[in-house]
């Protein structure tokens, strides 16, 4: 009964994981892979919720019997997954330019013109 | 002409969304040919979104929830498979907010953004947040309202860094695009949970099934962080000021439209989704029964009270023209959530009967606060266009080196003029008659809310006098002695503006009783949400 | 439908009317006006007759005259400097610390839900 709750906490550390990283890190790029493992965790979670015991892949047409898991989750995850890709790469976009401009990656130094 | 006009009325909520998309793919090609004529090419086609949003309200408002499948004719709703959208009163007046504010931006685009490089993908940009507003506010499907804040936190994020040789945008991108993520990504957490509990993606259907157990508490907890992050309510509000100021002028107008969205996401899931269980009682003491209505209730009308403090005192002390109103900007939205939220603590069960309703004081204070919402994107949109066009003017954005403008601009000043009255609440503009609606109901609920709501408009008036002294009164400075008046299209922008701030304010019942009173009623029933899908369950 | 535009608008504990307000503003600066009318006519334009009075200094260059947007509201933002201490540690700009806060308010709301 254990082994099949292993995918949930899984799911729980890497959201952990990624949300420590985004908060304590300092460095830009640190906080843009801590995005991307909370990205994974949702991901992962969204698959886990799927699967149901022995059963196999929802790909055929003429399937040799038995239980399938269910397809619909598969779908959204593919369609976050893009959606993680376009952020990525816009959020280093956002990274060259500001390492253009200020010669650092250090977010506690990188403030705007306030006051 | 009625057979084409009931086929368009038909079928205009996939034209809204599908309209500005295909009009955001075909404007590069179009500019290829010639700015002016990809300049008339993009407000043709926020015009035709116009026209088809307003045929739409008009069939809500008179016929009730209208409901469109995409792709079936008579879709099967045992079980429910295909993506509704479905358009209730509520929905319809964001999405009338969602389509002013893009034409005036496009309007004013043409003489700000006249000299910039790289013109055509603004527009492609500006059309693609169009679509992205239009589809979260009009859908009843919740993995599709994640698809649509995606799409719209990505284009808004890609133009706040429009101007990359400033430091201020990009640093302002990237905080923005960080929160936007975290936010979006948590939403589909829920959506996950949602989705795992109860086999069903659609709005209605988790309304119908909806129970109050512990996963259902975790969702409800995650959604509500999660959007009002995105809704900028303190003390996670401190990216508006950012994102508003590092935006060209035109773009922060449309971003506006965006977090009144993200507000009416929030709405969205409290009402209408949990909208059976509000009245379970977790606990009991006694005779004092304690509800989820009253929990989320009190906590949102504390942070409410946060909100509009941290606004007004930040904004005070500021010398930056834009991040002045950024931070009067999330004042604004305090107002708005102190009404809804002491409207939501007011739900109770009168004795004798067994369902729920909402007090007398409560439904006119979620009125008020339904009103201030489009009173808050007019106002606030106007004061960043005038914000705009001293920029254009001076290439000046600190308070400290402007002064005397009002000599050379005239109109400009008359403009500001109305949006500092609309702004703080004096008669006769429309910030009055919403305000005024909000501190009678508030009071009701408990006097300090409305003893702070009217301390913190005064002082948005003396932030607003700051700026009208320092930048537009006084002698001509040196530096500022060569200004010219704007443009003709920016005046045009703005005056659409001043001209629907001064009809909203002149003609408030009006307004109340035929676009603010459909979408409360929407709000309070939820199980006519339900039946418009499920056929009377 | 015309009575529905000019009606006046009741919320649940008073009424606002805003014809009836602009009729009585445009009536109050009539009879500023015809105050005002009554004035002296007589004087000298361009003399000292019409300079401003500065409590006897002299008046510097336009340039110097202007209150700049800082000092505007001085007495109000020394007087609470403390509250805008506090407000000011607040707003670092640093975006892990808004991720932080946001942390911070979705633990209070577990808090609230699951002990209640």
């Amino acid at each position: 009964m254990m082994t099949f709750n292993i995918p949930y906490i899984a799911v729980i550390g890497l959201i952990l994981v990624g949300l420590i990283a985004v908060v304590f890190k300092r460095n830009l790029i640190k906080i843009v892979i801590g995005i991307t493992l909370i990205e994974s965790g949702v991901n992962l979670f969204l698959i886990t919720l799927g699967y149901r015991e022995n059963s196999i892949a929802p790909i055929y047409t003429s399937s040799p019997g038995g239980l399938m898991s269910l397809p619909v989750p598969q779908a959204l995850t593919l369609t976050s997954i893009v959606i993680g890709v376009a952020v990525l790469a816009l959020m280093i976009s956002f990274i060259v330019h500001i390492y253009r401009h200020y010669n650092t990656l250090d977010a506690s130094k990188i403030r705007g013109d306030e006051e | 002409m009625n057979d084409i006009l009931s086929i368009l009325i038909n079928h205009s909520p996939a034209l809204i969304v599908a309209v500005p998309l295909f009009g955001a793919f075909l404007t590069p090609l179009v500019g290829m040919i010639n700015d002016k004529i990809r300049n008339i090419f993009v407000i043709f086609i926020t015009l035709l979104t116009g026209f088809f949003t307003v045929i739409l309200v008009n069939e809500v408002f008179t016929n009730g929830i209208k409901t469109y499948c995409f792709g079936a004719e008579n879709p099967s709703v045992n079980p429910v498979v295909r993506i509704f959208f479905e358009i209730d009163g509520m929905s319809a007046f964001m999405a009338l907010i969602a389509v002013i504010l893009p034409i005036v931006a496009v309007i004013y685009s043409w003489g700000f953004a006249k000299e910039e490089t790289g013109q055509s993908k603004y527009y492609t940009l500006i059309l693609l947040m169009t679509a992205g507003i239009l589809g979260m506010v009009l859908t009843g499907d919740m993995f599709n309202f994640f698809v649509f804040l995606e799409i719209t936190s990505i284009s808004s994020a890609a133009l706040v860094a429009f101007w990359t040789n400033k430091k201020n945008s990009v640093q302002a991108a990237f905080k923005y695009i960080v929160i936007s993520s975290i936010g979006a990504l948590m939403v589909l957490f829920a959506v996950a949970i949602f989705y795992g509990q109860y086999n069903a993606l659609n709005m209605a259907v988790i309304a119908n099934n909806i129970g109050f157990g512990f996963l259902d508490k975790i969702a409800l907890v995650v959604l509500i962080a999660a959007l009002t992050m995105k809704a900028a309510i303190a003390p996670m509000h401190m990216w508006l000021p950012d994102a508003y100021s590092g935006a060209p002028s035109p773009v922060t107008v449309v971003i506006v439209g965006t977090t009144l969205a993200s507000l009416y996401g929030v709405f969205r899931v409290v009402f209408t989704i949990y909208g059976k269980q509000f009245l379970t009682i977790l606990r009991s003491f006694g005779d004092f029964a304690v509800t989820p209505s009253l929990l989320i209730g009190v906590f949102i009308v504390v942070l409410a009270v946060l909100t509009i403090v941290i606004g007004v005192f930040m904004a005070l002390k500021s010398n930056d023209f834009k991040r002045m109103i950024g931070y009067a900007a999330v004042a604004e939205i305090g107002y708005m959530i102190l009404a809804v939220g002491s409207a939501i603590s007011t739900y109770f069960i009168p004795t004798g009967t067994t369902t729920v309703t909402m007090a007398e004081h409560g439904k006119m204070a979620l009125t008020g606060g339904i009103f201030h919402m489009i009173n808050d994107a007019l106002d606030i949109g106007l004061l960043f266009l005038v914000a705009g066009a001293v920029y254009y003017a001076t290439k000046e954005t600190s308070l400290n080196k402007l002064g005397g403008l009002s000599r050379k601009m005239k109109y400009t000043t008359v403009f500001f003029l109305i949006g500092l009255f609309a702004v703080s609440g004096l008669p006769p503009m429309n910030g009055f008659a919403s305000k005024l609606i909000i501190y009678q109901s508030t009071y009701q609920v408990n006097p300090i809310l409305a003893i702070v709501a009217i301390l913190c408009s005064i002082m948005l008036l003396a932030v607003f006098v700051k700026v009208f002294h320092s930048a537009f009164l006084g002698p001509e400075i040196s530096s500022t002695k060569n200004v010219k008046e704007v443009p003709k299209s920016m005046l045009i922008a703005m005056g659409i503006l001043a001209a629907l701030i001064i009809f909203f304010g002149l003609f408030p019942e009006f307004v109340i009783t035929n676009i603010v009173e459909p979408a409360k009623n929407a709000l309070l029933n939820s199980s006519e949400y339900i039946s418009a899908i499920l056929g009377g369950v | 439908m015309l009575d529905q535009i000019i009606s006046t608008f009741e919320t649940g504990s008073g009424f606002w009317n805003p014809l009836v307000w602009l009729t009585a503003l445009v009536i109050a600066f009539l009879i500023i006006y015809i105050v005002r009318g009554f004035g002296k006519r007589e004087y000298k334009k361009g003399t000292d007759q019409t300079q401003a009075f500065l409590s006897g200094n002299p008046e510097y260059e336009k340039d110097k005259m202007h209150v700049k947007a800082n000092n505007v509201y001085w007495g109000f933002t020394e007087s609470l400097k403390s509250v805008y201490n506090f407000f000011g540690k607040m707003h670092t700009g640093n975006v892990s610390d808004y991720v932080l806060w946001f942390v911070i308010i979705m633990g209070i709301l577990f808090l609230i839900f699951g002990v209640i």
